[in-house]
């Protein structure tokens, strides 16, 4: 530590900035590199106890009887005793949504494999799971609903029999498309992207403890959210919210799977609250890939009409995301759905629109929202169709984009579902890419033919990505979670240096850094003296927490304005010392400046905690902490984007596809750390190319997941990376503190596309078009062989 | 999940662990490097009483030339044979399927006779092993008997192994030097189970030809003449005459009845053959 506060401080000397906009390297990482990071599995309580929990071997039964062997009646606890305890409601306000009950241990029902049935606690995880072994369950199994297409049908078995049916929420949006129905292409698609597991480093955990002394829960839990997780806790425990205390530590990966109130964390809370247990659950990974963190399955019947030169008439749309059997909290059931309507056309213009969209309740975990929430699956659909278009027109695929791609003219632009675009030059990112890419001498190289037999193909995405939308947005979907201002407490220590506390969690984003990089940039502190406390709510300001790729937009902007706040009072303080008219004296570089003298941040600090006898009687008796709230001038949300180019190479024999070359032209608005973001890039494109050559998490008919350990469920390594070549554009947001946009999730959203559309271009001489994802060697093969049995037969 | 309760004994010589093996009639497992075997035992896919370490027997540790044979020690690792640390009679064939199986973690534990004994159909050894003419030396406080690693390998995760035996060693003769090798797996990444596993050790200078096809969820597929894959000839441009449809129809007799896995197997068995020619 010694050496990197030297080495910071030797940066500092050199004049090298800190504020926003410098490639700072991470200041958490000198914990993380040295394996001193601090995970929920690290987290020692005296006399824990190890749970392990009997879940559904079923993915839809009746329970008729739960068997608890005799020596274990007292360790062993199910539904029956948790008295009072409410099942997990995630209810949306949108029109016609069914409302789920997740009981927190099974009642009456079991609705997908893994659901929890019963706890077990015992001194070791191994002992408890062989007491959870020795608990026998008498289920009557009943037909299981696992695809979302049949589960729409009359007569289908139904996951929640009250409902009638098994659709959480049907929604749409319209603009009449009568008009383009006879437009001269019309190209119509079935495309699907296959469930997925998010799969972070580190899984789920909780550990809980009952604190007599403070009359308080403290439960310790990887959570993005740890605020929202008071909330539930609290609504499902009937308890004070000043009787939880939520600690979220180090953190491996949250991606929305750590954005979710889990039933575990209601059973673990319960047991220390009603039974005085210290007690510890560690998710492994064969409970993470069948019982949990599901994600992405969606389907799309989707016609796209547009005119001879490629321009867009309309887009015909009906999809289907399995939302799995319960809504999730806070999220909600809907969200993946109901979005798919809203954001399909993203940044395309098009005068006629329309989308029905369903979702379903089937007997499979709950679909939870994983980075880049639903537009992953709608840049799959649309960018797939927008080269099939692009096919039919004979028309070069960057050219369909460009005639449709909104302006920088026309910025700000409302699209046709009245997504309001803050700023962008699209087509700008998109020429780049493909300068980048060499078109043509991707198609040089397609004519030469490869020595080894592979097939070379170009493929292109463009997305974008909404961030940071606030209190107008979500209020309309009227889930538990509307976020409204974001606060931050700046507080300096009389040393001199700076402690920030924010109520959003860093897990990955380098938040403990770019926060710095924010207070330095209004207050001059280095970035060594300031420290960011976040993942506690004793702690911390109150916030909906880390998701929807918002935190350097509120966090930076409510610790800005913090910051601001405090330089505002310091300033006072600091003319008054200098014996200045405070309208004479500027803040610059951690000093307050008159016209020839200057006093440094520190000494005012000083004064204020150690020799108050110095101030002024008129002094703000704020003093030099503030608590200040932040939302955006206009919180419809900022809006990055990004053009991915991808030149692919497929083996038609073995059905493999390897990425050759890789680029990135990004804007996320003004960039507090473009290194950081590069890695977020880095990170989000490794996820993308897991969803579009390798992740599946398959059921069979009786809605047994088939991927249990990581020899089955694939994700790609470094090996299956590239290394991307990456270009910022960076358009300020108008509406943000200092123009950033939120990029957190962008990176895993359009390599899919990218690469289908690649893998596509690849194998077009086949007669070959891949529309569902993950393109594997199997789905690559059998495409394939129908291509040649189809063309055979045409013989 | 966690590893049922079990006993450990880490004997400290053979005599021993074959005393052990026998006393504890059936219910103990052996543990080498582990790497098949203890993701089993924490995912309770296996719950013995005892496990019985040889891992620290430098008897099982040895390699060396018997005649133009390589007897292999049943603990000699995928790293050692990688890294050359034992002699080769394989003209360097087995090195380079050793380089090749899973990660380098993987390959500085997991041992020759352990991924044989798994007999997992997916694992490089059971493949190449059978290709190369390999015999397997079983032994058992009765003595020591030897098979072929075709006969040893009996099933899916199932050998012929008779309770109380252990893996002893493994003897690889020498490859002749106008024998010509091809090894080719389908996976998409490092550390991912083979699709598909094709080996071929083609003489036509004593118009001898052995292939192997692996990876088929049973016992790989060994034709020890595989003459009838080159249209009933194996000659000096072999590599000319590979009849993919008689592969496909060979696949289909052993009741590979799946188009896709039918064409990458087929596949990966024509780039064996030529990497063999080549």
């Amino acid at each position: 530590m010694a050496q990197a506060e030297a080495d910071l401080g030797a940066s500092t000397k050199a004049g090298l900035a800190q504020g926003v906009g410098a490639r700072l390297t991470r200041k958490e990482d000198d914990r993380f590199l040295r394996g001193r990071g601090q995970y929920v599995a690290d987290i020692r309580v005296a006399g824990l106890q190890d749970i392990a929990f009997v879940r559904s071997p079923l993915a839809h039964a009746r329970i008729k009887a739960i068997r608890v062997p005799e020596p274990y009646r007292d360790v062993v606890f199910t539904a029956a005793d948790l008295i009072g305890v409410k099942p997990i409601r995630a209810v949306s306000g949108l029109p016609g949504f069914k409302i789920s009950e997740q009981p927190v241990l099974a009642t009456g029902k079991v609705r997908h494999v893994g659901e929890l049935v019963a706890m077990c606690v015992a001194p070791t995880r191994a002992e408890a799971e062989d007491i959870a072994a020795a608990v026998m369950l008498e289920l009557e199994e009943l037909p299981a609903v696992t695809d979302m297409r049949k589960a729409r049908d009359e007569g289908t078995a139904l996951v929640h029999e009250h409902w009638g049916d098994n659709i959480f929420l049907e929604s749409a949006f319209e603009v009449d498309i009568a008009a383009a129905l006879d437009a001269p292409i019309k190209v119509t698609r079935e495309i699907t992207t296959a469930r997925q597991c998010m799969s972070p480093l580190e899984g789920r955990g909780v550990v809980a403890t009952f604190d007599h002394r403070l009359d308080q829960l403290t439960l310790w839990t990887g959570a993005q959210m740890p605020h929202i997780v008071r909330n539930g806790l609290s609504d499902c425990l009937d308890i004070a919210q000043g009787q939880i205390r939520i600690i979220s530590p180090d953190i491996g990966g949250g991606f929305g799977h750590k954005g979710i109130l889990l039933p575990e964390e209601v059973c673990l809370a319960w047991l220390a609250i009603h039974k005085g247990l210290s007690v510890r659950w560690i998710e492994d990974r064969r409970e993470h890939l069948t019982a949990s963190a599901n994600c992405r399955e969606h389907h799309y019947n989707i016609t796209v009409y547009a005119d001879r030169d490629g321009r867009l008439r309309a887009i015909d749309c009906e999809a289907t995301v399995d939302s799995g059997a319960y809504s999730s909290y806070p999220f909600s059931a809907c969200l993946e759905a109901a979005q798919v309507a809203s954001i399909l056309p993203g940044p395309y213009r098009m005068p006629a629109y329309r989308c029905r969209t369903f979702s379903v309740a089937t007997n499979k975990c709950p679909i939870l929202p994983y980075r880049g929430v639903a537009r992953t699956g709608v840049c799959f659909a649309l960018e797939i169709m927008l080269d099939a278009v692009a096919v039919e027109a004979g028309i070069d695929p960057g050219e369909v984009r460009l005639r449709n791609l909104v302006s920088p003219d026309q910025m700000p632009f409302d699209n046709i579902t009245k997504k309001h675009f803050d700023s962008g030059n699209y087509p700008q990112a998109l020429r780049r890419a493909l300068a980048a890419i060499d078109v043509p001498a991707v198609r040089a190289r397609q004519r030469a033919k490869e020595p080894d037999g592979r097939l070379i193909g170009v493929g292109l995405a463009i997305y974008c990505e909404q961030a940071a939308h606030g209190t107008s947005v979500y209020a309309g979907w009227g889930i538990p979670m509307v976020p409204g201002h974001e606060q931050a407490n700046a507080r300096m220590t009389p040393d001199g240096g700076l402690e920030i506390r924010v109520g959003v969690h860093s897990h990955g984003q380098g938040l403990e850094t770019t926060l710095a990089q924010i207070a330095n940039e209004i207050l001059g502190i280095d970035t060594a003296k300031v420290r960011v406390v976040h993942g506690d709510t004793a702690l911390t300001p109150y916030s909906t927490g880390t998701w929807g790729s918002r935190s350097m937009v509120m966090a930076g902007g409510a610790v800005a304005t913090a910051c601001i706040e405090i330089g505002e009072r310091a300033k006072m303080i600091g003319a008054k010392l200098l014996q200045l008219d405070p309208a004479m004296v500027s803040l610059r570089d951690g000093l307050v400046r008159g016209p020839n003298s200057s006093i440094g941040l520190s000494d005012i600090a000083h004064t204020w905690y150690r020799r108050p006898q110095d101030l002024p009687p008129d002094v703000d008796p704020g003093g030099l902490e503030s608590t200040s709230g932040y939302k955006p001038r206009r919180d419809s949300g900022t809006f990055s984007y990004a053009a991915h180019a991808v030149t692919v190479a497929v083996d038609p024999d073995l059905g493999e596809v390897e990425l050759l070359d890789y680029v990135i032209v990004e804007d996320g608005g003004v960039l507090v750390n473009p290194m950081i973001v590069d890695g977020q890039i880095y990170g989000g494109l490794a996820q993308g190319i897991g969803t579009a050559l390798y992740e599946e998490m398959p059921f069979d008919r009786a809605g047994q997941p088939l991927a249990t350990t990581l020899a089955d469920y694939l994700l790609p390594g470094p090996t299956e990376v590239p290394e991307p070549r990456l270009d910022h554009m960076e358009t300020p947001s108008p509406y943000t503190m200092f123009g950033v946009k939120g990029i957190g999730e962008g990176g895993a959203i359009a390599p899919p596309a990218a690469i289908a559309n690649a893998v596509n271009d690849a194998l077009r001489p086949l007669g070959v078009e891949l529309l569902h994802s993950p393109m594997s060697p199997r789905r690559i093969i059998e495409a394939i062989l129908k291509a040649r049995a189809a063309q055979g037969s045409a013989v | 999940m966690k590893a049922a309760s079990f006993a450990y004994r880490r004997p400290s010589d053979f005599q021993t662990a074959l005393a052990m093996m026998a006393d504890a009639g059936g219910t103990a497992k052996i543990i080498a490097g582990g790497q098949s075997l203890g993701p089993m035992l924490n995912l309770r896919l296996v719950a013995p009483e005892l496990i019985i370490d040889i891992s620290g027997l430098s008897e099982l540790k040895q390699a060396e030339r018997d005649g133009d044979d390589l007897v292999i020690g049943a603990c000699i690792t995928h790293g050692d044979i990688e890294d050359e640390r034992i002699p080769d009679v394989t003209r360097g064939a087995m090195q380079r399927v050793a380089a090749a199986i899973a990660y380098r973690a993987v390959r500085n534990r997991g041992t020759i006779g352990g991924s044989i004994s798994h007999a997992d159909p997916a694992a490089d050894w059971v493949s190449a092993l059978s290709a190369l003419r390999a015999k397997v030396t079983l032994r058992s406080p009765g003595g020591e008997r030897h098979l072929a690693i075709e006969k040893f390998v009996t099933g899916a995760l199932e050998t012929a192994l008779r309770p109380g035996e252990i893996v002893a060693s493994i003897r690889v003769p020498m490859m002749r030097p106008s024998a010509r090798w091809g090894y080719v797996k389908a996976c998409r990444k490092p550390g991912e189970f083979a699709h598909a596993i094709a080996a071929v050790l083609i003489d036509s200078e004593i118009a001898a030809s052995r292939a192997v096809i692996g990876a088929v969820d049973a016992v790989p597929i060994v034709l020890g003449d595989a003459a009838a894959l080159f249209g009933g000839r194996v000659t000096c441009d072999f590599g000319r005459h590979f009849d993919a449809r008689a592969a496909d129809k060979l696949l289909l007799q052993a009741g590979i009845t799946d188009t896709v896995n039918r064409h990458i197997h087929v596949a990966v068995l024509e780039r064996a053959v030529r990497e063999a020619a080549a």
